[in-house]
């Protein structure tokens, strides 16, 4: 072997091996496991087939959980997209102190999820009440964290009021990628504002926007922190998303079998979702 | 053709009320961390009277504020750190060879990664580190550094690819070595992309919370994150001490991010076009 592709090889093998040790090597263990009645501490277990699986799809909680998170993710995952691309629109247009706007939008992505989610639980929990009392208002005066009906709501607020932060970048960036002359050609030839926007500006973020749409949707199908630091997966169960279910079962309810199995099935549906997202909004962007 | 230069007023003032609502709870923050119980009774959204530094003074001794910001420093130092040095490494390796198949099936082993939910591999990592005696700082550390691989190869691959080979192979033509050759000129290179890597790494480790959850069993080696999670259950009757307690927790980012703002989204934006 050459010096070169030796150096090469002593590049990668210690990352591979290293990556192998603690990414790979934990993920087989956690199919392995999914086909145990392992809880976690005892010394013994056996296998148990397809039994966790079968049970997994029957199971209230996990149905529950499963129905949470998605519909969490599709709403976040729209109104982030849809709010940060308005934003950046505005951002990108003739306005007075664009640098510190540009600042003040992306602050949001500096700050911690867990922290964030504690100060927005105040503020349900006692600065819109004191409003809602303030103006007579019912619905206001409520803290919606405590209401089985409307808790996933503030969840979505704070993911959203977060979440649009890096969203909001990738689109400027996006936008200033798009060549001035077309706008002028546009011009010329006498487009309105809305024709403009429908067929240079968003055909031309088409990439920005599938990177957006796929980030954003993996981000809250994963939600944790916001749910710890907001409502604790409840009231009830009423928030508990797959993430914290697979946390609170394994670690703490002795279901480390169980919860495994619930995590490769999380694993197959978020690579599932992954692809047929990339799949058709690549198509969309080869369409446009 | 007519001039542009005219300020659109109406989208100024939606951006100034959109910007309200970023900004209206760090209002809160600073100003339920600077009052007293008597004044939060009074109203809760009014701006503090006096400034209430001794709600600080509580917050820095019930949370071992300077323990647990050392500790977040340290972690997130180190491991960034290793992250720019290793990761790009292992990345040039990758791009270099990306037409043999050991490499490009080493690419797509590590960017195939990026689809793994971390919630299968929580509960066995936990007894691996266990078992390993890694369940501290420094086993942490080598999981930031292990874990960024994924990401990280996928921004920097792209990167090193559209660097022409030419300039490596003068300085092998001049005896240089190959790892001579990528400290020397390919990784000054990288420094637009390594900023970009350098900004989120920093921010997703600093920031993190679910690793420090599961990894770090010593209250001693706790990050800034986790002393909030765990003081929480103290906090909730006093809500001056709490916000003291999370405005030091986010104060050293946002100072970070008010010096070097410019830099940082630059940074980032950078990095979004080039991959």
């Amino acid at each position: 072997m050459s010096k070169r592709k030796a150096a090469f090889y002593s590049m990668t093998i210690p990352a591979l091996l290293l990556f192998f040790t603690f990414h790979t090597f934990p993920t087989l263990q956690g199919i392995f496991y999914s086909f145990t009645n392992w809880d976690g501490y005892s010394d013994g277990y056996d296998f148990v087939g397809f039994k966790n699986f079968k049970a997994l799809f029957t199971d209230e909680n996990v149905l529950n959980a499963y129905l949470f998170t998605f519909k969490y993710a599709i709403v976040v995952t729209v109104l982030i997209n849809v709010i940060s691309l308005l934003i950046a629109l505005g951002l990108n247009s003739k306005i007075k102190f664009r640098n510190f706007f540009r600042g003040v939008y992306f602050l949001p992505n500096v700050l911690g999820v867990l922290i964030v989610g504690y100060i927005f639980n105040y503020i349900f929990a006692n600065a819109i009440p004191t409003i809602g009392e303030a103006l007579g208002s019912e619905t206001l005066a409520i803290n919606i964290l405590g209401s089985e009906k409307w808790a996933w709501v503030g969840i979505v607020i704070v993911a959203v009021w977060q979440g649009i932060a890096f969203n909001t970048i990738l689109y400027l960036a996006g936008l200033q990628t798009i060549p001035r002359d077309l706008y002028e050609a546009s011009d010329i030839d006498g487009a309105g504002k809305w024709e403009t926007f429908r067929s240079i500006t968003f055909p031309m973020l088409a990439s920005f926007f599938t990177i957006n749409m796929v980030l954003a949707m993996k981000n809250s199908l994963m939600v944790f922190d916001q749910i710890v630091a907001l409502t604790g997966g409840g009231p009830g169960r009423a928030t508990q998303s797959i993430a914290m279910l697979i946390y609170q079962g394994g670690f703490q309810g002795g279901e480390f079998a169980y919860q495994s199995a619930n995590a490769v099935i999380y694993f197959i549906v978020i690579v599932i979702i992954s692809v047929v997202q990339l799949n058709f909004l690549q198509k969309r962007e080869m369409d446009a | 053709m007519k001039k542009r230069s005219s300020t659109n007023w109406v989208v100024t003032i939606l951006i100034t009320l959109g910007s309200l609502l970023i900004l209206f709870p760090l209002y809160m923050t600073v100003s339920i961390a600077l009052k007293n119980p008597e004044e939060m009774a009074k109203s809760i959204f009014s701006l503090p009277t006096g400034l209430h530094f001794d709600n600080f003074a509580r917050a820095i001794e019930a949370t071992n504020f300077f323990g647990a910001f050392k500790n977040s420093a340290l972690i997130t130092f180190i491991s960034v750190s290793f992250i720019l040095l290793t990761n790009s490494l292992v990345s040039y390796a990758v791009a270099r060879n990306i037409k043999q198949k050991f490499f490009k099936g080493l690419y797509l082993y590590f960017i195939s990664a990026m689809f793994i939910p971390f919630q299968i591999i929580m509960l066995p990592v936990v007894k691996l580190t266990t078992d390993l005696h890694m369940n501290n700082i420094p086993g942490i550390i080598i999981l930031y550094i292990v874990y960024g691989l994924a990401f990280n190869i996928f921004v920097y691959v792209g990167y090193i690819r559209s660097i022409p080979v030419e300039l490596e192979e003068a300085a092998t033509v001049d005896g240089a070595t190959t790892y001579g050759t990528f400290w020397r000129i390919i990784f000054p290179l990288l420094a637009p992309i390594n900023a970009t890597v350098a900004i989120l790494s920093c921010l997703s480790t600093w920031n993190d919370f679910m690793l420090p959850l599961i990894i770090l069993s010593e209250p001693d080696s706790y990050t800034l994150p986790l002393v909030q999670y765990v003081f929480q259950g103290q906090f909730s009757t006093d809500y001056n001490l709490a916000f003291a307690s999370y405005l030091l927790a986010l104060a050293p980012m946002v100072i970070v991010y008010l010096v070097a703002q410019k830099w940082i989204i630059n940074g980032i934006t950078q990095g979004a076009v080039k991959s």
